[in-house]
């Protein structure tokens, strides 16, 4: 799945791959389908993935898109590579927190915030 | 309101307070035309958009297990959803046509051991975004009510 029909911007520097959203809506099940596979094809391609999601435009996100950012997080962790998300949303923090996945992935407020938290 | 969403109008050209809208999956102007016209009644009656937030996001929940869980994907069967709008409340049923199922069967997806389950979200989700939920037996309809000043 390529990222850009997926709805995903994706660029690569100093070794981290980050990924931005392009549509303000992560809700259709058929796109985070594609999503999610985009997502997981960025990760199997590299040995050990090192991945930056901004949520920078994202206002309404689904139970689904959780579900998706689940099973990319679970296959980098597999692989022994590094997750991080960043800026997000006050709204859609809060639906992390509500569903405590606040505690599963790593959170920072900023981008830069984000790339600096590698190791 | 027409079945479908096809007609969001009423006769005085704005969205109206209640309606019935059948949705098929894969329909997704019918889905939008929904969308359009019901977010657009409740933020006509005043709702902030904090509360169209925590609307939207408990309505598209619903609606999505109706089709993938409830209806489990068969593209014959529909999901029918019936509101009311008030200045103070929102009543709203979303009902798929599949057997139902149990509440008390799904897990809670906030334990550890769950956490890593790609799955499982979307009613724990209504439940913490409107006021209250219930999963009508045997389990293929669920009524939310949001109060404003809850």
């Amino acid at each position: 799945m390529n990222p850009e029909s997926a709805g995903l911007r994706v660029s690569e520097k100093n070794g981290i791959t980050r990924v931005e959203f392009i549509e303000q809506n992560i809700l259709d099940e058929e796109n985070i389908q594609q999503i999610g596979e985009a997502l997981g094809s960025l990760v199997d391609a590299q040995d050990t993935p090192r991945v930056l999601i901004s949520f920078r435009d994202v206002a309404h996100l689904s139970s689904a898109a959780l579900g998706a950012l689940i099973t990319v997080s679970n296959r980098v962790k597999s692989k022994g590579g590094e997750l991080h998300l960043s800026d997000i949303d006050p709204k859609i923090l809060e639906v992390f927190k509500i569903t405590r996945l606040d505690r599963l992935f790593e959170i920072h407020e900023t981008t830069a915030e984000g790339l600096s938290a590698f190791g | 309101m027409a079945p479908n969403g096809m007609n969001p109008l009423d006769e005085s050209g704005t969205s109206p307070l209640a309606g019935e809208t059948i949705l098929c999956p894969g329909d997704f102007s019918g889905l939008k035309a929904f969308e359009s016209s019901f977010f657009d009644s409740l933020k006509r009656i005043g709702y902030d958009e904090g509360q169209i937030f925590a609307i939207r996001l408990a309505v598209e929940e619903s609606i999505a297990n109706g089709f993938r869980h409830g209806n489990d994907g068969d593209p014959a069967k529909t999901v029918t959803i019936a509101y009311a709008i008030t200045a103070t409340d929102l009543h709203i049923s979303v009902e798929d046509q599949g057997t139902g199922f149990d509440p008390a069967s799904v897990p809670d997806p906030t334990e550890d051991a769950n956490l890593e389950i790609p799955s499982g979200r979307g009613l724990m989700l209504m439940r913490a975004y409107m006021t209250e939920v219930n999963v009508i037996p045997p389990g293929n309809r669920i009524e939310m009510h949001f109060r404003r000043d809850a």
